[in-house]
């Protein structure tokens, strides 16, 4: 009788890739539902067609470009499509998220190498492909819960009008109708997936329930961003409350499930929390005097480049050593 | 309150229900037993009867070869039958294995002994350790009479006993706690004596209340010997891991527990200590677990070294259903044997029989640096980096990335979603880095 003999230890975990993905898939699904409520059938169509397409097109790239035959989906790509589609506005037509999706699975992941090689999230590179490619489509934002026609900006470029101005901020909110449980439902306008805080903190409770995060990221950034608006509050009141900074935009999106992806975060806890005090830096320093309302893929795509640098920089202490000199 | 623990490790399943009931059961002897003369870590033992030869229970078959080495001895009353060269799963290698054909019952030749030990004077004591052939046997086999011998330039400040077993599956510590318990304090005072210290702490993981309620109650005669409760988490029991829980101080890098004042003893080793030194019996018995799913009736043994899988299975009247994998050991650092046939060793404080590869349906893939193996390695190293070193071939930068320091405990292979083999490939790592070092020395 051959005994089996692979190698110790004899007892795995039951986890798999796939599984963190299909958690990740499901953790998003609070999303998708309440914007498909704000904004109609047409957004759930649009959100599902690039989680599916994106999937349908890694198959394609792995199976006939790269030619691996027993290739099996890991959903890894459907995650990508599924977080594309969340990060746009209603208003982009079909072929432009279809291009955006296209770019994010093939040059975003596959040109580097395919599943976790690639050093920025792809999801976002497919993003700030199309915000360049098509400016305005990228940047038309819709009246949620109102007919398909009335455009509106987001409270972030309402408020970036004024940061620095002697406009009292919670004036400026009433003006304008934006109130903080509309912010935190989702009853605003913005990208199809960012806009209800309520749902993606669902997902998010979801997968730290399940052990699938690296929670310190979304600790830090949200702490930074909090932080510094303080600051700035403070200094001038026309600068937004933290809590409406912290409600506004893709920051809870981009910090709970952007942020997060595990392939383009740093791994050692000390590297999140550098990663998680620069994203929030970067967002917030965008916001306030960049040229573009909202911050939160740059700051993600800037702090991406800079993973392996942290890396190298944050290793633990090794058991029994003094710690040594980075070296790169 | 807060058990005491270090930082990382893992929780895998435990399964020590299988068998944490069941008492220790005194096995026939054996008919036949097969003693590899590499029965310890270090040089092998250097044989010093031949085929032919009759020998007495007890009586020395092969002599320590050297300071890092340990004397063999025969675990039954009969006749040496041959020498042969036997596969030794530990290694991989063929190893030279003494045949002892039994033939009568036992007629013991006894090491000195005394049952008051502190007639002895301390040299002693490391003396009848050493004739004894003891070795560590928590599993890593290191001749106990060198972890006596403190170096001049040392000094012993603190004895651990690992009573942790954070092996899954395996019982037999918890059952020698529950029923040695007296022997085992006394065998914690006899080595006390021999290093010439006071204190004692004995760690014990928290999933044994019973065995530490009981220990705790017979240690109150021996007040500088401290029991102490341990969080379960794997692996506590690692030397490295139980000395930084109950002492608070990491060991140094590429250095040994003396360096910082501590001496390791498994519990099991302490009781081999009592036994040889009150009863003067040689090492040549031992307790040992035989679970697994594959296993009908698990339970806990007393039985001879050198017994093979086979006769032990048939003596015990353990019944297993189509193992497909059989390990010395428990499943998270235990070696797979390619066959039943093979003997024993010293070190075998389990047999776990797996009814299926537990791995067998997951696919490898790529790395998505969920960082699970950094947040769960106990030497806080960086697995997912040294992996791509050592498939690199860049051995110097994973030597920098301490690779030497890795215990092979497994947790990072554990937990890999990935399912990516780790903890094997800085075992063939190491292997080749310290072949490289020696041809360059």
């Amino acid at each position: 009788m051959a005994l089996n003999t692979s190698a110790a230890p004899h007892l795995r975990t039951k986890d798999s890739t796939r599984k963190v993905m299909i958690d990740v898939l499901i953790a998003l699904m609070p999303a998708v539902i309440v914007s498909s409520v704000v904004y109609g059938l047409k957004a759930l169509i649009v959100m599902l067609s690039c989680m599916v397409g994106a999937e349908l097109f890694e198959l394609f790239i792995m199976k006939v470009l790269r030619n691996k035959k027993n290739f099996r989906p890991d959903f890894s790509a459907a995650v990508t499509g599924l977080l594309l589609g969340m990060n746009v506005s209603i208003a982009v037509q079909w072929w432009q998220i279809l291009i955006g999706v296209i770019f994010a699975i093939g040059v975003g992941k596959h040109v580097f190498g395919g599943l976790g090689q690639n050093m920025f999230n792809p999801a976002l590179v497919g993003r700030v492909f199309m915000i360049i490619s098509f400016p305005t489509a990228m940047t038309t934002w819709l009246k949620p819960g109102v007919t398909d026609l009335v455009t509106t900006a987001t409270p972030l470029a309402i408020a970036k009008e004024s940061y620095g101005t002697a406009v009292n901020f919670s004036q400026l909110m009433a003006n304008n109708n934006i109130n903080y449980m509309d912010l935190f439902l989702g009853k605003i306008s913005g990208s199809m997936g960012e806009i209800s805080a309520a749902a993606l903190l669902i997902g998010f409770i979801y997968l730290v329930v399940r052990g699938r995060i690296k929670i310190n990221i979304p600790v830090f950034y949200v702490g930074t961003v909090v932080i510094f608006s303080s600051i700035m509050y403070f200094i001038n009141n026309s600068y937004g409350t933290p809590l409406f900074h912290v409600l506004t935009g893709g920051l809870i999106i981009g910090a709970l499930f952007m942020a997060t992806d595990m392939v383009t975060s740093p791994m050692t806890f000390k590297g999140q929390m550098i990663y998680g005090i620069g994203l929030g830096v970067i967002t917030m320093v965008i916001r306030y005097i960049g040229s573009y309302p909202e911050g939160v893929s740059f700051a993600i795509l800037i702090m991406n480049a800079f993973v392996p640098l942290i890396d190298i920089w944050a290793k633990p202490k090794i058991y029994g050593t003094v710690k040594k000199e980075a070296k790169i | 309150m807060a058990f005491l623990s270090f930082k990382g490790g893992v929780h895998p399943p435990e399964r020590k229900n299988f068998s944490e009931k069941e008492s220790i059961k005194q096995l026939p002897l054996p008919e036949k037993v097969y003693m590899y003369l590499s029965n310890h870590i270090g040089a092998p033992a250097k044989l010093i009867v031949e085929p032919g030869q009759k020998v007495k229970t007890g009586q020395k078959i092969a002599e320590a070869n050297g300071f890092i080495s340990a004397n063999l001895h025969s675990p039954v009353t009969g006749q040496v039958t041959e020498v042969v060269k036997m596969l030794n799963a530990a290694s991989g290698k063929n190893d030279d294995v003494v045949i002892i054909t039994r033939e009568a019952d036992d007629d013991w030749e006894l090491v000195k002994h005394n049952s008051d030990y502190t007639e002895f004077k301390p040299e002693e004591i490391s003396e009848i350790i050493k004739e004894a052939g003891i070795v560590g046997l928590g599993g890593a086999m290191f001749p106990a009479h060198v972890k006596l011998s403190i170096p001049k330039d040392k000094k012993a400040e603190v004895l651990v006993i690992n009573a942790a077993e954070c092996e899954p599956y395996l019982t037999i510590d918890h059952r020698m706690m529950l029923e040695k318990t007296d022997e085992i304090l006394k065998g914690i005072e006899i080595i006390k004596y021999a290093l010439g210290i006071k204190n004692a702490k004995v760690g014990i993981e928290n999933n044994k209340p019973d065995a530490i309620k009981l220990m705790k109650e017979k240690a109150s005669k021996y007040p500088q010997t401290e029991i102490l409760e341990l969080k379960t988490k794997y692996p506590q029991g690692a030397e490295k891991q139980l000395i930084t829980a109950v002492t608070g101080k990491e060991v140094p890098s590429g250095k040994l527990p003396i360096d910082i004042g501590a001496v390791v003893f498994n519990v099991s080793t302490v009781y081999a200590v009592y036994d040889a030194v009150i009863n003067g019996k040689p090492l040549v018995e031992r307790g040992i677990t035989i679970t697994g799913e594959a296993v009908k009736n698990p339970g806990n043994f007393w039985y001879r070294i050198g017994t093979t899988v086979d006769d032990l299975l048939s003596l015990s009247g353990v019944k297993t259903e189509n193992p497909e994998k059989v390990l010395y050991g428990g499943p998270m650092m235990g070696i797979p044997l390619p066959k039943t046939e093979l003997p024993t060793f010293k070190g075998n404080n389990g047999l776990t029989f797996f009814s299926s590869e537990s791995n067998k349906d997951r696919e490898t893939m790529p790395c998505i640096r969920c960082s699970y193996c950094v947040m769960s390695c106990p030497i806080h190293l960086q697995p997912y980096l040294l992996k791509r070193f050592v498939d690199q071939r860049n051995y110097d930068e994973a030597v920098n990335n301490g690779i030497l320091d890795c215990i092979e405990c497994g947790s990072c292979s554990y937990g890999c979603p990935s399912n990516i083999d780790l903890a094997k490939t800085f075992k063939t790592g190491k292997k080749v880095i310290r072949a490289m070092k020696q041809r360059r020395v």
